[in-house]
């Protein structure tokens, strides 16, 4: 599996497309930290921006390499390797080489800012650490949904609903069942909702990681008092290692039955 | 019948005289010491002992006393901070005369009573008074002022620790009183930290107030007050003005006041009020307004709250103009959709629009009331979902086209860069 990692790898590191993602990232840390003079308000404007691209940018790209990089599979699969090392290789190669895009895209212009002179450094790892998990949590959803569709057409359609759905969609849906559900106390239902969905429960955490929920009453308080704990903490990163492990093992599954 | 004749005939002489005597005995105004190797050993016999006029000064050390009442305009002056323990018995000094300085005393152990006020200091029906530095601490109320005019209370520290509303009593205690100064406290862990009920023309200056459980500062049914130069941090709540009018609030910094019921400046039926030059930074809400008519927001900066104006309601006629609204979760919360308020001249550093003539203001008029804050204050719990993209979304698409939002709410005149305001 090791091989097969590193031979996405660095596949990965020679094409463009990895480059014009890191570019993209170093020039909005450029950008932003230039505009704003400010770390921390940078780090909520880059917030928005990570909670949105990371994953489309991580569903999209994990499509378009399994068709590209399907013909070099199927020379693989005659070969005796195991179906689950290949395609566990191959999706560990994408997602490690966009999140370490991302973490020296984003990384490098706020360092060469002062990140480690100042007291956001908490702040941005935890920014960077959500980005890292969502890049793993939506590039193993865009390989199911790769395995799953054989047509090209088909797989992007549903790649594209698929974060179209969970970065915006969702949240209607939630937003609706909250007006709708009022007269009922609604706290474990927003954090069950916020749970299941894991764009929200990185923004969620980043949010209050960032103190604004001290600063919004009582609902805050109640929110505060689950993510701001250890308790809280724990329960949501095991949640966000879950959004990964659980697509993961899907891969490997399908991978086995999967007739090529 | 003689003596009548006698004391008419001769009443200017008689009332030189008695005038005459009268300046004399101030001139002889006596010093009485107090300390453990004096003559006078406890501050009660000195009092007794001293007439009007009279200076007692008590050395360093501590006394154990409680209910000293002063009926005569004396001074009191503690030198080397002595200590007066009221040992829990009730009220420890009681001023009842007029011209009665207290100045540099350490006063502990008030007694608690859920039926009396017990404080520290009383000042009854009393004018000209002075109360200064003194520290107090272990209390159930403070320096408490009562229908007395014309004083002073300056530097003192108050340190209580209050933690329910109920059980705990305030640091300056203001009833009936007009034409106080009370400037430079340090007012800590009580209830409130300077109350005033039916108090007038009271000018409160350069005070500190923090941690109280309730309100830093508390007005209610007091009038023509001035309030600047303060500072309030992690109350329960900054300033509480209530049923008030004719206010002057300027320049106080107000910070930190976080909790479910946490405000920066809480206004409930005021009118007329100026509130100028002041700092709303990292509140749950900067300043919540309900039934308030004719107030001017002028040059303050809001930095950073939930909320950094909250109107409740049946406010009329008011004017926020050049303020500078920054990096708040909301700007403007806003009930209902009749709008009377004026809105100019404003920085809101969540403001998009440009300005292509570039006279520092922007072409375009900004809606300070989001959409998404009439959910959150229909549903609280959709706060989990502020700055997701579907709010961004709908809040957008609420700008463009207005229909639950006041469709005439906006600053015409938004600036563009933030406004530096003259702060001395």
């Amino acid at each position: 599996m090791l091989k097969i990692l590193k031979y996405s790898f660095y596949d990965l590191m020679r094409s463009r497309w990895s480059y014009v993602y890191f570019a993209f990232y170093l020039l909005l840390g450029v950008v932003l930290l230039f505009l704003n003079n400010d770390l921390s308000k940078a780090v909520i404007t880059l917030m928005n921006v990570i909670i949105v691209l990371v994953p489309l940018i991580g569903t999209i790209f994990g499509v378009m390499y399994y068709y590209n990089s399907k013909e070099f599979t199927e020379l693989l699969l005659a070969q005796p390797l195991k179906r689950s090392s290949i395609f566990l290789g191959q999706y560990l190669g994408v997602a490690i080489s966009l999140s370490m895009s991302l973490i020296l895209g984003l990384g490098i212009p706020f360092i060469f800012y002062g990140l480690f002179m100042s007291n956001a450094i908490w702040d941005f790892s935890l920014l960077l650490i959500t980005g890292t998990f969502l890049t793993l949590i939506f590039t193993a959803l865009a390989f199911n949904i790769a395995l799953s569709n054989e047509n090209r057409i088909k797989g992007f359609g549903y790649a594209i609903l698929l974060w179209l759905f969970l970065a915006i969609i969702y949240d209607g849906i939630f937003l609706m069942s909250l007006i709708i559900f009022e007269d009922y106390p609604l706290d474990k239902l927003s954090l069950i909702g916020t749970m299941l969905n894991p764009i929200d429960l990185s923004r969620t955490l980043i949010l209050l990681k960032l103190d604004i929920s001290a600063l919004l009453g009582y609902t805050g308080a109640v929110f505060k008092q689950f993510f701001g704990t250890n308790f809280g903490l724990i329960i949501s990163f095991s949640a966000l290692t879950l959004w990964v492990v659980l697509p993961v093992l899907r891969i490997a599954m399908k991978a086995k039955k999967k007739d090529f | 019948m003689l003596n009548i004749y006698f004391i008419l005939k001769y009443r200017y002489y008689i009332i030189f005289f008695f005038a005459a005597l009268f300046s004399i005995t101030n001139l002889w105004a006596e010093t009485i010491t107090v300390c453990a190797t004096c003559s006078v050993k406890t501050i009660h016999e000195a009092i007794q002992q001293a007439s009007e006029g009279d200076t007692i000064l008590v050395k360093k050390g501590v006394y154990k006393e409680a209910n000293l009442k002063i009926e005569k305009g004396i001074t009191l002056i503690g030198e080397g901070l002595p200590t007066i323990d009221g040992q829990e018995k009730g009220e420890i000094i009681t001023i009842g005369a007029n011209n009665v300085t207290l100045d540099g005393f350490k006063i502990i152990n008030v007694g608690v009573s859920y039926t009396t006020d017990y404080a520290a200091v009383r000042v009854v029906r009393s004018e000209g008074f002075t109360i200064q530095n003194l520290v107090l601490e272990k209390l159930f109320f403070g320096i408490y002022l009562q229908k007395s005019n014309n004083g002073k209370v300056l530097n003192n520290t108050v340190k209580g620790e209050a933690v329910t509303e109920f059980n705990s009593g305030n640091a300056i205690h203001l009833w009936y009183c007009s034409n106080v100064e009370v400037r430079g406290n340090d007012v800590r862990n009580v209830r409130d930290g300077i109350y005033l009920e039916f108090s007038d023309q009271i000018t409160i200056i350069d005070n500190f107030s923090k941690n109280n459980v309730r309100y830093g500062l508390h007005f209610m049914f007091s009038n023509n007050n001035s309030v600047i130069n303060n500072r309030f941090e992690t109350n329960g709540a900054g300033i509480a003005l209530m049923f008030s009018k004719l206010m002057e609030v300027e320049n106080n910094i107000i910070t930190k006041n976080w909790g479910t019921a946490s405000y920066g400046l809480l206004l409930k039926e005021v009118n007329d009020v100026n509130l100028k030059n002041n700092i709303f930074k990292e509140n749950t809400v900067g300043i919540t307004v309900e039934g308030s008519n004719r107030l001017v927001y002028a040059n303050n900066d809001f930095i950073s709250n939930g909320y950094a104006l909250r109107v409740k309601g049946a406010c009329y006629d008011n004017q926020i103009v050049k303020n500078n609204f920054l990096y708040n979760s909301f700007d403007i919360s806003y009930n209902g959709r009749i709008h009377d308020n004026i809105f100019d001249n404003n920085f809101w550093s969540n403001y998009t629009g440009y300005d292509l003539d570039k006279d520092g203001i922007g072409d375009v008029p900004y809606r300070p009331v989001k959409l998404f804050s009439y959910i959150v204050n229909r549903t609280p719990e959709a706060i989990i979902l502020l700055r997701s993209l579907f709010i961004d979304l709908i809040d957008f698409s609420e700008k463009v086209s207005p229909v639950f939002t006041p469709d005439d709410l906006m600053d015409e005149n938004p600036r563009m860069k933030r406004i530096d305001h003259d702060k001395n």
